[in-house]
């Protein structure tokens, strides 16, 4: 979106121009600069702007008169004033005027990439429908979701229409199923992409916490507070906030949760303003939550409002033929991450693990890859190089330190004993090598 | 790649260590060489008494100056609590495809907002303020996905929700920019 969306900026201070261009240009839109009003309308005049951030006061054409033109030339372009305090009811009429907004400077970052990613939103809004009928099907940014199978594929399936809608979500699924993968799915795949998607994992959420965590405070609500702290629905606004074992919340926070879903809005803690919060809510839990609602444990007003789509995530156990692909995938990540060549599995190897159980779903393969390849031999992976995959005799439990040991000496022999080569690989410094090797007494084996 | 390194200076009163462990993640998340020292620049001449802040833009501009030329990104480390005149603060900023950056950790921390320190948070969250800055430098622009730590963030509990790593997007992205 971003990448196609113009912001003119207009302003006489030099030290405005210039910050406001360097935040625009690391946000991915074209800016561009113009230092009074005349200059503007002459840009104005040879391209269109999407987004015009004029000051009120500027010497020569103030801000107001610069708008009227502005709208003369392109009607479509998003005008937003810049004032001081001073100068707020000139902003008012600027607004009556058809202006978008107005914004006093100096602006909480906060405050700013709000404002420019709603009016965005809205230019993207317009060019999206007329562009509907192009549009292709593809789900963006899902790289780490893998499968190939129909159960998982159903899933994609539903992340997509679902993704489309505002409906709230539950996702259900045993833990290592990757539920937040899939809510982070929808939320990229929707239009609320652009604002944040916000995670709370309620099972660690003590109910003493939860209201300035929740919705946050103002600044000298408490001692010590100097600055606003924004809530987790506020942060939420314009995108998704998450709620991660949402089976494991209180009956006081389930009332807490209700209330804010209903209303949208809350107070912050110290504050007497109605915060109001346009969020998308998904869940997730590996519990079942209509077995709580009928022992009690949950509120069923509650669950309904949270239950308007639900999407099950399958367990391995019920898409076995998706265990080569995340093999693969895991060996790629990790191997990568270790800067190491990727290396190949052993057919006998996959074999076992295609019989496995894996109870700890995606999550197990993971861990498992992933100690493969450092307790491997670098060349491919093995059976042996899975706890599975050693035999009884073979039953000494391996400390953590005999783990590095290994690992450190399969990279040194790797580099030669190349010190800066091995350490770069290791991802650790030089010195911290050096302390290894000596406390493990290392030395090049000669051949 | 081109052969780059990276240079962090501190202007703050920050612990060795702590400086060390810093540098030792940026080199593995950038995978280039990076150096430490101390500040060669008195920050007081920064200091707007109007709004009790540091300058951000005048800092980053005298640090650009001041920077060596060529392949090294240089990013400065503060304590204090920076500005820049159109916002009320910034956790850092930097030069766009340039040479230079600056992080500060004075809005980082918990205590700004009344809650426990939290020494390992403060930690991480300048951590990514480091590498999202430095991820600037580079010409990387802020990032959609929701964990990549090249996602924009104005709170710091924006900070929090995101990983201190660039995603694959982000990563593809640096490595072409870089050849
Ligand atoms: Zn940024
Ligand atoms: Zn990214």
């Amino acid at each position: 979106m971003a990448d196609k969306i113009s912001i003119l900026i207009v302003d006489d201070e030099e030290s405005v121009r210039d910050s406001l261009y360097n935040w625009f240009i690391e946000d991915g839109y074209h800016v561009d600069c113009a230092e009074n009003a005349k200059k503007a309308l002459s840009i104005v005049e040879s391209k269109n702007f999407d987004i015009i951030l004029a000051d009120i006061k500027m010497p020569g054409m103030d801000g107001l008169e610069m708008h009227r033109r502005i709208k003369s030339i392109n009607k479509d372009s998003i005008v937003i004033v810049m004032t001081a305090f001073a100068s707020v009811d000139t902003a008012v009429q600027a607004l009556k005027d058809g202006a978008y907004d107005y914004i006093t400077k100096p602006f909480d970052p906060d405050d700013l990439s709000h404002l420019i990613r709603n009016a965005a939103k809205q230019i993207s809004l317009t060019t999206e429908n007329e562009a509907l009928k192009e549009k292709v099907i593809s789900l963006e940014n899902i790289e780490d979701i893998i499968g190939q199978s129909e159960a998982m594929i159903n899933v994609l399936k539903e992340v997509q229409s679902v993704a489309q809608t505002n409906s709230s979500v539950i996702i259900t699924g045993e833990s290592g199923t990757g539920k937040e993968l899939i809510a982070r799915a929808i939320h990229s795949n929707s239009s609320r992409k652009f604002f944040p998607m916000v995670t709370v994992h309620c099972g660690a959420l003590s109910e003493d916490l939860l209201e300035s965590e929740l919705f946050g405070h103002e600044k000298g609500a408490f001692t010590g507070a100097m600055f606003n702290r924004k809530g987790r629905f506020e942060m939420a606004d314009g995108g998704t906030i998450f709620l991660d074992e949402i089976g494991t919340i209180s009956p006081k926070m389930q009332i807490e949760l209700l209330r804010v879903l209903e209303s949208k809005s809350f107070v912050r803690v110290g504050g007497n303003k109605e915060i109001k919060s346009d969020f998308r809510v998904i869940c997730a839990t590996n519990r079942d939550l209509k077995q709580m609602v009928e022992e009690g444990n949950f509120r069923e007003d509650l669950f309904y409002r949270l239950n308007v789509v639900n999407i099950r995530i399958p367990p391995i156990r019920e898409r076995t033929e998706d265990i080569p692909l995340l093999v693969d995938y895991f060996i790629k990540k990790y191997c990568t991450s270790m800067s190491r060549d990727v290396i190949p599995i052993d057919p006998a190897a996959l074999n076992r693990l295609k019989e496995h159980e894996f109870p700890g779903n995606v999550r197990e393969i993971e861990n498992m890859i992933e100690r493969a390849i450092v307790v491997g031999n670098g060349k491919a992976i093995r059976l042996k190089d899975f706890p599975m995959g050693k035999n009884i005799i073979d039953s000494s439990v391996e400390s953590l330190d005999e783990l590095e040991k290994k690992h450190i000496i399969q990279i040194l022999n790797k580099y030669t004993w190349n010190i800066s080569r091995s350490a770069k690989a290791l991802k650790v410094d030089r010195v911290t090598l050096y302390n290894k090797i000596k406390r493990y007494g290392l030395k090049p084996i000669k051949e | 790649m081109k052969k780059q390194s990276i240079l962090l200076i501190s202007f703050g009163h920050f612990e060795n260590d702590f400086l060390a462990k810093i540098a030792d993640h940026i080199a593995s998340e950038f995978l280039l060489p990076v150096q430490f020292e101390e500040n060669p620049l008195e920050v007081n001449e920064f200091y707007d008494p109007t709004r009790r802040q540091y300058d951000g833009n005048k800092i980053l501009k005298k640090l650009n100056s001041l920077s060596l030329q060529g392949d090294t990104k240089t990013l400065g480390l503060f304590e204090v609590d920076l500005f820049i005149p159109v916002l009320t603060y910034i956790f850092g900023q930097a030069i766009f495809k340039g040479n230079t950056g600056i992080a500060s950790l004075y809005r980082l921390k918990n205590e700004q907002y009344g809650m426990k320190p939290d020494e390992k948070l403060l930690f991480d969250r300048f951590e990514k303020v480091i590498i999202h800055e430095l991820g600037h430098t580079f010409g990387l622009v802020h990032c959609y996905s929701p964990v990549c730590v090249m996602r924009s963030s104005t709170y710091v509990e924006d900070i929090d929700q995101k990983n201190k790593k660039l995603c694959m997007k982000c990563r593809t992205e640096i490595e072409r920019l870089e050849l």
